[in-house]
């Protein structure tokens, strides 16, 4: 248990506050999405939001807001409570007003329609310059309370040579330094290619170029979603399950993998792109297989952990013991969140692996098997951990008890049926054919339109179903979460974070509790698998293309 | 350091992810399939036509741009192999046969290849999945494949 200062704890809440608020359209967005598509209604807009500005709005807010402000805020917790030192006042109030301003200019930019280009915003579509430095800030904001946690880190470890650093500090430091890492590359693509294109002051930007810069971070991308719940998965979901960490060596190995290989592999995402050789292609889809063992071995680890502490319950059997865990205990919710996070990626994990794998990557690509598989992953451990920890937090930091507990309990439930049901009928719509990221209820779900395919029905309707249980599941959550603000305060400030112990007595080995050589083994890695990328990306792509708005097929004229 | 169990578990994944890397050469090999190729741009790919390299042989060259494709409707004999070039002139779109896993970026400045066989009739119809805008959704063409006329 520990006590937190002021303004470390108003910080915290800030950082969690201000993404949830934002994510109440974001959640909005996706239901009206799967409505769009599934043919129920067929507009381009409803109440003045465009279908691609709300699509813009929820893959901003959902995947690129609310999982940054999460992963600072949780960070901010995990390493004042494992290391007893909290981060520097001037940095952690830096990095939360960049977050803030820049988090307010994208979505701006957004919501007055100037920003229409997706979250992957693919050049030559082009935005307000005000989309592209707003989230230029979000990022560097991030970076900030990086730097700062190094420096934390750096005097700890001077005080403590011979003493392991505690798992979740190495799993928060190695994810902020993958971070850091790929978002230079999407640094650069936005302040050095997209902003003086998009003010007019450069006449035309290499689209593969760009495209390649945006998925050395895009990949990359999804493991900085993924660590924080990794971190619970490994050092709470063992205690909450009333026993101990089969193996923290385990979780070690895994963080340092994912330091190596998270970021080599965005290639994956660009299997249909031209101008990019194949054996690039072929080389970073085999190196996605290198980043999956890291999740192999935690799916063992933490089912073994489950699988002793429901022995130490006095559960029984091969498979019998499952009934011992402590799903539905109000006390205990963080483990229903958590473990149905963990269901859900044992489908998004396996469908991740169909998606990476070279020319099998034809049949699904693009198509809304995508989003289907994605949701089982960024919506499913990703979004359940941020969901189950801000409520955590907020109870903690706050000193106010959960609002409606028992429906805090039911909601990770609720909501994964929800998304079995949703990314079923996206997938299997996809393997059909079924495109992703188009209002299909405006021509190919229409039965009067002459495009209509009438093959999608049940798939988007699946969708629409599964989306609806989502949806409720939100709302359950926003009432659960801003309730709690407005309880009366029945106790002290604090971080109480549940802390595994380890089963077996844990050696420091020292090359495990260093992060020189790993970031070195990872920066030549990353050298290897880009620099022919980048070549190809530059050698076979002459021409330079001019801005164009969503709306025109003619070019915005460069006065 | 490892546990026993532990151990076993990471030489499993080592050797499942070996089974995947296989089937994924496997397929290349013995399946021909494969993505696009890496082709140098040039000006030429702006210009969409049918090509009839010989009797089974051909070529359509697909310029993409807001809301269509061109060309809009080709006619190709069954049986024919057909050599598919992807390019666009404004924004990225995609290029997806329904049924016939042939799947394309539309880059401008790039140009994307890749070669199918079509064995049965019928109408194969293509669609960008890729967003290219508010006419997104609208923008789709057709592959007729048929027997020629006599």
């Amino acid at each position: 248990m520990m006590n937190v200062s002021r303004f470390l704890k108003n910080v915290i809440l800030i950082e969690l506050f201000v993404p949830v608020l934002l994510l109440t359209v974001g959640i909005y967005h996706g239901l009206m999405q799967v409505i769009y598509r599934s043919g129920v209604i067929h507009k381009a807009s409803v109440a003045k939001l465009d279908y691609y500005q709300g699509l813009t709005l929820h893959g901003v807010i959902n995947a690129i807001v609310l999982t940054t402000f999460f992963a600072v805020a949780f960070g901010h917790a995990t390493i004042a409570f494992y290391l007893k030192k909290e981060p520097g006042k001037k940095a952690t109030l830096l990095s939360l007003l960049l977050m803030v301003i820049g988090t307010l200019m994208a979505a701006a930019a957004m919501l007055s329609g100037k920003a229409s280009v997706l979250y992957t915003f693919y050049p030559p579509l082009k935005a307000h310059p005000a989309f592209y430095i707003g989230t230029a800030m979000l990022i560097v904001g991030s970076w900030v309370a990086f730097w700062d946690w190094v420096v934390v880190y750096i005097r700890w470890k001077k005080e403590n040579r011979e003493i392991n650093t505690p798992l979740a500090v190495i799993g928060t430091l190695v994810n902020f330094t993958i971070w850091f890492v790929c978002t230079l590359a999407v640094a650069y693509e936005v302040l050095i290619l997209l902003v003086p294109w998009s003010m007019g002051w450069t006449a035309g930007v290499n689209v593969m170029l760009a495209r390649t810069l945006f998925w050395f971070f895009g990949h990359a991308l999804v493991y900085f979603w993924l660590l924080p719940a990794y971190i619970m998965f490994y050092t709470m979901l063992p205690k909450l399950a009333g026993g101990k960490l089969y193996s923290g060596m385990a979780g070690r190995i895994a963080f340092f993998m994912f330091l190596l290989f998270s970021i080599p592999i965005g290639v994956h995402h660009q299997f249909g792109d031209p101008s990019i050789g194949r054996g690039i292609k072929l080389s970073q889809s085999i190196l996605t297989f290198a980043v999956a063992i890291p999740s192999f071995i935690t799916a063992f680890t933490i089912a073994a952990s489950l699988e002793h502490a429901s022995y130490m319950r006095g559960g029984k059997g091969l498979y019998k013991w499952i009934w011992k865990l402590p799903f539905f205990r109000k006390d205990v919710y963080l483990f229903g969140y958590l473990i149905n996070g963990l269901i859900l990626f044992i489908f998004g994990g396996l469908t991740g692996l169909v998606n990476a794998s070279y020319s099998l990557n034809n049949v699904v690509h693009n198509t809304s098997f995508i989003p289907g598989h994605f949701h089982l992953t960024v919506a499913g451990p990703v979004f359940l951990a941020i969901l189950g920890m801000s409520v955590f937090l907020v109870s903690q930091l706050t000193g106010r008890k959960i609002y409606m507990p028992t429906i805090n309990t039911i909601i990770p439930y609720l909501w994964t049926v929800g998304v079995l049901i949703f990314s079923a009928g996206l997938m299997w719509g996809g393997l059909m054919g079924e495109p992703r990221r188009t209002n299909m209820g405006l021509t190919y779900l229409d039965p009067a339109n002459e495009l209509y395919h009438p093959y999608w029905v049940i798939s988007s309707m699946l969708g629409l179903a599964g989306g609806g249980i989502m949806f409720v599941a939100g709302f359950l959550y926003f009432i659960v979460f801003f309730g709690t603000f407005l309880r009366k305060r029945t106790a002290e400030p604090m971080i109480d974070l549940p802390v595994s112990e380890s089963l077996h007595p844990e050696k420091r080995i020292p090359i495990f509790d260093t992060f020189k050589p790993w970031v070195a083994l990872m920066v030549l890695i990353l050298l290897m698998a880009y620099i022919p990328a980048i070549s190809d990306a530059l050698n076979n792509t002459t021409k330079k293309a001019p801005p164009y708005k969503p709306s025109d097929p003619t070019p915005v004229v460069v006065k | 350091m490892i546990d026993k169990f532990e151990k076993n578990v990471i030489i499993t994944a080592f050797c499942i992810s070996l089974v995947f890397i296989f089937s994924l050469f496997y397929a290349m090999g013995a399946k021909k399939a494969d993505v696009t190729a890496c082709l140098p741009y040039d000006k030429s790919y702006e210009t969409a036509r049918v090509n009839q390299v010989d009797k089974t042989t051909y070529q359509i060259f697909y310029v993409a741009r807001m809301w269509s494709f061109e060309p809009a409707i080709a006619y190709i004999p069954v049986g024919s192999e057909v050599d598919l070039f992807a390019t666009s002139l404004d924004v990225v779109h995609g290029f997806d046969i329904y049924n016939k896993n042939v799947n394309l970026m539309a880059v401008p400045g790039g140009v994307a290849k890749t070669t199918i066989k079509f064995e049965e009739p019928g109408v194969y119809k293509v669609i960008c999945h890729e967003y290219c805008g508010t006419g997104h959704q609208n923008m789709q063409a057709e592959i007729i494949v048929n027997y020629p006329k006599k």
